[in-house]
């Protein structure tokens, strides 16, 4: 048996020898022991792109940078810093792509501008459809 | 030989698709009675085509059964040593193989069209087939000439190099198939739809004709994103159900739309009203439908760039992407002019409800597609931005908590005009539930305002599907507007369990050695024992838990951490123990260090979701919902059918009787 969990061990090291030598940082796979700073971690988390992963967040993710990531988070918010502010220190770190909250920018704004034409253009498609009172019958 | 039937078969298909577009365009010129003629050809040439595309897939799968290393398909996606299942499902696990699925579904579909509908009007019949010959051409193409599965290699491969592990799943097995029928159903919606407008003939007949292969599309994309959210949540391992990934996306926007599609196309059938609408839902669905495909097949979502140094397959899809969709918008804006918007109806009516729903959806789509297509545009320029949850939720409850609203109402109202007032017990009804449960939930806890919308609109949502039944004979009710309410009940059970699985979920995340107890939610986890297993073609860490709720009789819980060696990849199996109420979701991870007394820890991960099975349930209830409208719309139409030729027949004899017979006085025609 012994042999067996030897050699499983050493199959789980080989894709990634290099990042997996050490292990993961203490708040990995660890709680925040307070509730309500957990939560506030858990949230921030869960908007944190994992860029080495497709389409994962952080909170969502295997891979020993995510882990890394992580530990970053919690022991920030333990130190008592605004999660907003987090945000902001791993946006300077590693670029807008890790966050998927998108702020208003000169590159995003179209993001924020085509929501509300929708919603002006829905307006306008509706009262043209429903707001006049049609006369019953064929048009 | 097996690879080389198979590709015959397809350059048949291909040849008949040719056909049966030459056939079904030259069937419209009824002025020349010898050109008309060829318009038989073009229902016959699709039944033969169905087979043959059938046929061509049939022998892939095959091919794969007995794992033939000499075709390149074969060698590069499987391995001898996959169990038979994986084996088979690795068929569509892959490029070239999910694209002859793909064609293979819509080969059949355009061969049940040619073959049983005989209702719609012959021309209109002639046109559309030309158009599914048109659409089957194109992607018959880009197999032939940019992904030929049937590839044999120089030298057989002496191993096949395998399939990634988290697709050697049972999920793997339903989700692709049903979300292909789904998405290439709708290629039959948008050929009726072109065929219609082409004739001129958008009436509430060709709705008929059209509701059911909507329906029929609509109800397998239900269950093809239900299946790929469940196999998403057990698979990854982090509990997650919904991640707005673009591939989801991509399934998501063909059901919007279809979703609009299908109440608009239902109005067509019963007011003859929203002609327009329904030709142009129909076009943007399959549109949908052909963008999901490109996205996901053109290699463009896991790198633009990648994207762009090996561009063939991806401009392939491009072009048949801008000539379908910019050729049946051109139709369109020549044809629209000609066809009146149908009968009117006033805002306070069902129509009314419907059209401002069938607005909302498109707004929801227009904000999915937008998030789904900006960071691939702003890649292409360097500028690489994420959109994820935060973005794609509070922008599409701007119009998903109205559509909600109105769509509690809707059903309630009458046709073209009606009265609020006639209603207010039912419009009070509803608005108390769901004022009444927004304060009790802001009450008990402090939830986030999506969360608390979603519950108390779920609860309000759920009541107000049954209301279409007051004061109707529950036992004569039809089968249709029982579909309608087990599907409204589907959506607010599944919004239900959404938003209670975001509001209330618990997390317990340790390090624990064999021997120590976790506590969450009410469920006591201990982990007995760590254990190596192996599998066919894997090797795993086996956790054996037992979890025992509020000190009831302890059950065993196997997580697994697996290690697939071709190719080689870690996976995490999850353990679930599904109770009504919720879900107890455990995953072990790898492991963590010694503890003080010298034992190995590993890395646990447990969740309490509550209710969150019900996001499923509630995706199937809106598939039966879909299959209840669908025997139900049939079966009234067979009657009706058979009460018209019951009704010829009856006079035929009427006639011939008065002919040998010539009474004096004509007996009232009985009925």
């Amino acid at each position: 048996m012994r042999w067996l969990i030897a050699f499983l061990f050493a199959m789980q090291a080989i894709p990634a020898l290099a990042q997996d030598a050490l292990p993961p940082a203490p708040y990995a796979y660890k709680q925040l022991d307070d509730p309500a700073l957990e939560a506030k971690a858990t949230a921030l988390m869960e908007t944190l792109r994992c860029l080495r992963c497709q389409s994962q967040s952080i909170n969502d993710s295997d891979a020993p940078m995510a882990g890394d990531m992580r530990h970053q988070v919690r022991s920030r918010i333990l130190a008592g810093e605004d999660p907003e502010d987090v945000r902001v220190w791993l946006i300077e770190r590693y670029g807008d792509y890790v966050s998927y909250q998108p702020e208003v920018s000169s590159t995003t704004w179209p993001l924020f501008a085509v929501p509300i034409a929708l919603i002006l253009l829905a307006l306008l498609v509706l009262f043209g459809r429903l707001g006049r009172r049609h006369k019953n019958g064929d048009a | 030989m097996i690879a080389e039937v198979g590709l015959a078969a397809l350059w048949l298909a291909t040849a008949l698709a040719i056909l049966q577009l030459v056939a079904g365009v030259l069937g419209l010129k009824t002025s020349d009675a010898r050109m008309a003629a060829f318009s038989t050809y073009a229902r016959q040439a699709a039944v033969v085509q169905a087979f043959l595309a059938v046929l061509s897939f049939g022998l892939l799968l095959w091919a794969f059964a007995i794992t033939d290393l000499s075709i390149k398909l074969v060698a590069t996606n499987s391995h001898s040593m996959k169990p038979l299942i994986y084996k088979l499902t690795g068929t569509w696990g892959n490029h070239e193989g999910s694209m002859l699925l793909w064609v293979a579904v819509l080969a059949l579909s355009g061969g049940l069209l040619a073959g049983l509908e005989r209702r719609l009007q012959e021309r209109t019949m002639s046109a559309t087939l030309a158009v599914q010959g048109f659409v089957a051409l194109g992607f018959y193409a880009f197999l032939l000439l940019s992904s030929n599965p049937f590839e044999r290699l120089p030298i057989p491969a002496f191993e096949g190099s395998g399939l990634n592990p988290l697709l050697q799943d049972i999920g793997l097995a339903i989700h692709p198939p049903t979300l292909y029928v789904g998405y290439v159903g709708l290629s039959v919606a948008f050929s009726l739809a072109m065929g219609a407008l082409t004739t001129k003939q958008v009436t509430p007949d060709f709705a008929k004709v059209m509701r059911p292969w909507v329906l029929f599309a609509w109800v397998f994309l239900t269950l093809g994103i239900t299946a790929g959210s469940y196999w998403a949540y057990y698979e990854l391992g982090w509990g997650g159900w919904w991640f707005w990934d673009p591939v989801e996306n991509a399934s998501l926007m063909p059901w919007l739309a279809a979703t609009a599609l299908l109440h608009s196309v239902s109005v067509l059938a019963a007011r003859d009203a929203l002609r327009t609408w329904t030709i142009m839902l129909g076009v943007l669905a399959f549109s949908m439908s052909m963008l999901g495909t490109f996205l996901v097949r053109s290699g463009v979502l896991t790198s633009v760039h990648a994207f762009a140094v090996d561009p063939e397959r991806g401009t392939f899809i491009l072009v048949l992407l801008g000539l379908y969709i910019g050729g049946s918008l051109a139709i369109f804006a020549v044809r629209a002019s000609s066809i009146a918007e149908g009968k009117r109806f006033s805002a306070t009516s069902r129509e009314g409800a419907l059209v401002f729903n069938n607005v909302m959806l498109s707004a929801i789509l227009a904000i999915v597609l937008l998030g789904t297509l900006y960071p691939l545009l702003t890649e292409a320029f360097d500028v690489r931005v994420s959109v994820g949850p935060p973005y794609f939720n509070p922008a599409g409850a701007i119009f998903a908590v109205p559509m909600f609203l109105v769509m509690a109402v809707g059903p309630l109202l009458r046709w073209k005009n009606d009265k609020p007032a006639r209603i207010k017990v039912e419009l009070v009804l509803i608005a108390s539930i769901l004022i009444g449960a927004v304060v009790l939930i802001a009450v008990l806890g402090d939830y986030s305002v999506l969360a608390v919308l979603g519950l108390a609109l779920s609860v309000a949502l759920g009541a107000a599907a049954f209301l279409p039944l007051r004061g109707r004979k529950i036992g004569r009710t039809p089968l249709s507007t029982w579909g309608m309410i087990m599907a409204h009940l589907g959506v607010a059970v599944s919004l239900f369990g959404m938003a209670s699985e975001s509001a209330f979920t618990q997390e317990r995340l340790a390090a624990v050695a064999p021997g120590t107890t976790e506590e969450i939610a009410g469920w006591t986890v201990t982990l007995d024992s760590v254990d190596p297993v192996a599998g066919p073609n894997w090797t795993a860490i086996e956790a054996r838990l037992s979890a025992s709720r509020n000190g009831g009789e302890a059950i065993s819980l196997t997580p697994q951490a697996r290690n697939f060696w071709a190719p080689s990849q870690a996976t995490s199996e999850s353990a679930l123990i599904t109770r009504w109420d919720g879900q107890l979701y455990a995953v072990i991870g790898d492991t963590a260090g010694i503890d003080a007394e010298g034992n190995q820890r590993w890395q646990l991960r447990i969740w309490w979701k509550p209710f969150v099975t019900f996001i499923w349930y509630g995706g199937l209830l809106i598939s039966l919902g879909g299959i209840l409208a669908i025997i139900g719309r049939v079966r009234v139409d067979l009657r009706r059918r058979r009460a018209v030729q019951l009704g010829n027949e009856r006079r035929a004899d009427q006639a011939a009787l008065e002919e040998t017979a010539s009474p004096p006085k004509a007996e009232p025609e009985p009925v």
